[in-house]
């Protein structure tokens, strides 16, 4: 038996070498990091331990800023994307003729470039010497009055980046979700059709049950990678986002290392733990409502 | 309610873009099922008795021809509208659902006027599970119970809604051979309590003999014969029946008839009475032989099998289609295993003769 563990912790030891070293480490020493006031990076340095770092970055407006967008990003984006993906996966399935083209359609923001993408959002929105941008035009068109959306007022910033945030996101989740439709059985169908049920109620008691693994997955996952959004609103509003207000959480902690106000890691880690403690917790409460709510 | 088949026919598209013909999954059924009787649908994979049962269920359209049940035309009724309780070969329980959800699951479907209130459903879920004798399992999930405890909550489920037809798609395949007879037995006590008229579908003959009231049996989507289960074993209309029924199946034989007498080789074995000369399949079923030292069929003996009631003797012949031939005689008869051959007399009641080309069985006197 004893012999046994030893084997055991021996294969597991290049896993845990890696783990340990690349993601445990790191972790615990931006801990350790956001405690030691006044650290300099330089002559490793500090004057003493504390809250201090807490306590600056939470008084800092432009952290809170940044919280705020990360949050209105994230509660717009997530159920929006998850919703709209299930939608266009459920029509994909549910048709015939071209099927594998409109995937491939659906599909090819995924591969796409993100510069790219970004040169088509400015054509989109931008407004320039001269052009109002496409969606300025069609505003236009319909007698509205154009708005400048990216150096405009703040929620039609908003407005762009959400939109830019869930059109990123999609094309995964609409893979995802097609191959989950693809795999539930026929026959529950088949059975259900012998019984007159209707379509909403095999949708609503048969399909989303069936699927909801794969929905879980992509809430899950989606809330993180929102709360890690960043350079996402690079792309649409350059590298100073303090300025543009429209900085996110991560945006802020890089801006804290190497940004023009940069060069303070304590106050980064401090930012950084946050983070982490939110997108822990948020992560903790899906767990348990899913619990009741998810078949495996 | 008596269920009417006219000439109804299934085709599908080729999938094999070269080829155009297209193939035919049943062809040209027509069959009256009597109310409240048990039918057997019974055929080699592949013959068309599942497609058969969609059509009737109505999850697929024929191509030709019309279903009705009773008086009326459902031909072209969608599956809800029919009243038909469908139990499918894997179950296709709800598995997120328990076996109580699962059973009240059609009732909840109910609009208007049928809908049921809460305990009506309990009322009639309790009165399926009581039947199927599951009642002890309504709080569990699908994957906490076993395949003949699925197969109940299953049959239930088709059973709630009292449909005018119960269809079973291979409802014993998935159970292990214990169960499976003892299931079949349930199947057949659930049907004589319920009356309702009753389809299922089965590629194992025994199963389909033990428990039908009729059996139709099906080869490429042609019907082959119709009857009770003793008469179709009894009288197969053609060699493919023959074969088809009957474990140990039955023994063919090349032969021919000259001057009202069937020759197996050389050997004369049976008088046929009005039989035209000609090349005929002789089809022998295993209890038709006796064991007879100046009998007219010489077999080489392979061995002898006691199994208490019966013995079976192993033995082969030149002209016989099988490498085998089996045979089941009475205990009584004492076989010498250690000679060379065995001889045999034929029962002309177990013997049948059919047509070289056609392969329709030939009468005789």
């Amino acid at each position: 038996m004893e012999k046994n563990n030893l084997k055991g912790w021996l294969y597991l030891l290049p896993a845990i070498a890696f783990l340990g070293f690349f993601l445990v480490y790191p972790l615990v020493d931006v801990f350790i990091y956001s405690f030691e006031e006044g650290y300099n990076s330089a002559s490793q340095t500090f004057f003493g331990h504390g809250w201090y770092n807490y306590s600056y970055v939470l008084h800092d407006t432009y952290f809170l800023q940044a919280v705020k967008n990360t949050i209105i990003l994230v509660a717009v984006t997530v159920p929006l994307s998850t919703g709209i993906a299930l939608l266009i996966s459920l029509a994909l399935s549910s048709i015939k003729p071209l099927k594998e083209l409109f995937q491939t359609v659906y599909f090819l923001p995924y591969v796409t470039n993100t510069l790219a993408v970004g040169l088509v959002f400015m054509i989109l929105f931008k407004k320039t010497a001269y052009s109002d941008g496409m969606i300025n035009v069609l505003i236009q068109l319909f007698g509205g009055k154009s708005v400048d959306f990216i150096d405009g007022p703040y929620w039609a910033k908003m407005f762009v980046l959400c939109f830019y945030t869930i059109w990123i996101v999609m094309p995964f989740k609409i893979l995802i979700l097609t191959s989950a439709l693809a795999s539930v059985d026929q026959t529950y169908y088949n059975a259900a059709r012998v019984d007159g049920t209707s379509k909403f109620r095999i949708f609503y008691k048969i399909t989303l049950p069936m699927i909801s693994p794969m929905i879980f997955y992509l809430v899950i996952t989606g809330f993180i990678g929102a709360f890690k959004a960043y350079s996402d609103a690079v792309a649409l509003f350059g590298t100073d986002l303090n300025a543009a207000g429209m900085n996110t959480m991560v945006g802020y902690i890089y801006d804290m290392l190497y940004g023009n106000s940069g060069g303070f890691p304590s106050y980064a880690s401090a930012a950084a733990i946050i983070l982490f403690v939110i997108v822990l917790s948020i992560t903790c409460i899906n767990l348990s409502i899913s619990r009741d709510k998810i078949h495996y | 309610m008596k269920i009417v088949l006219e000439h109804l026919t299934k085709r599908y598209p080729s999938r094999d873009r070269k080829r155009k013909e297209e193939v035919i999954a049943v062809n040209d059924f027509t069959f009256e099922i009597p109310d409240g009787k048990l039918i057997g649908l019974l055929g080699p994979s592949g013959c068309g008795k599942s497609t058969t049962l969609n059509l009737i269920s109505g999850l697929e359209k024929p191509t030709e021809g019309k279903i009705y049940f009773g008086e009326d035309d459902v031909t072209n009724l969608p599956p809800e509208n029919r009243g038909v309780g469908l139990v499918f070969q894997n179950y296709a329980l709800y598995p997120h659902l328990t076996a109580y959800e699962n059973i009240i699951f059609p009732l909840q479907n109910l609009k208007g006027e049928e809908k049921l209130s809460k305990e009506e459903m309990e009322e009639r879920a309790m009165k399926v599970a009581k039947m199927v004798q599951i009642e002890r399992l309504m709080e569990r999930k699908p994957g906490q119970m076993s395949g003949g405890q699925q197969q109940r909550v299953a049959i239930a489920r088709a059973l709630v809604k009292t449909p005018n037809v119960l269809l079973l798609d291979e409802p014993l395949s998935n159970l292990d051979a214990r169960l499976r007879l003892q299931t079949r037995e349930e199947i057949k006590r659930i049907q004589q309590e319920t009356k309702v008229t009753t389809i299922f579908v089965t590629h194992d003959q025994e199963e389909a003999m033990s428990i039908s009231d009729m059996i139709v049996v099906m080869k490429e989507g042609a019907v082959q014969q119709i009857g009770k289960p003793q008469e179709v074993y009894d009288v197969p209309e053609n060699l493919f029946v023959a074969k088809f029924l009957g474990t140990p199946p039955i023994n063919v034989f090349e032969a021919s008839v000259k001057n009202e007498t069937l020759y197996i080789g050389s050997e004369a074995v049976l008088r046929v009475g009005g039989v035209a000369d000609q090349d005929v399949w002789c089809a022998i079923r295993p209890e038709g032989f006796i064991p007879d030292e100046n009998g007219p069929l010489t077999c080489g003996m392979i061995a002898v099998e006691v199994m208490g009631r019966d013995t079976s003797v192993v033995c082969t012949h030149d002209l016989c289609e099988a490498v085998q031939i089996r045979t089941i005689i009475s205990a009584e008869n004492k076989i010498d295993a250690s000679k060379k051959t065995i001889r045999f007399s034929l029962k002309p009641y177990k013997t049948y003769i059919f047509a070289k080309g056609s392969e329709e069985r030939i009468d005789f006197t």
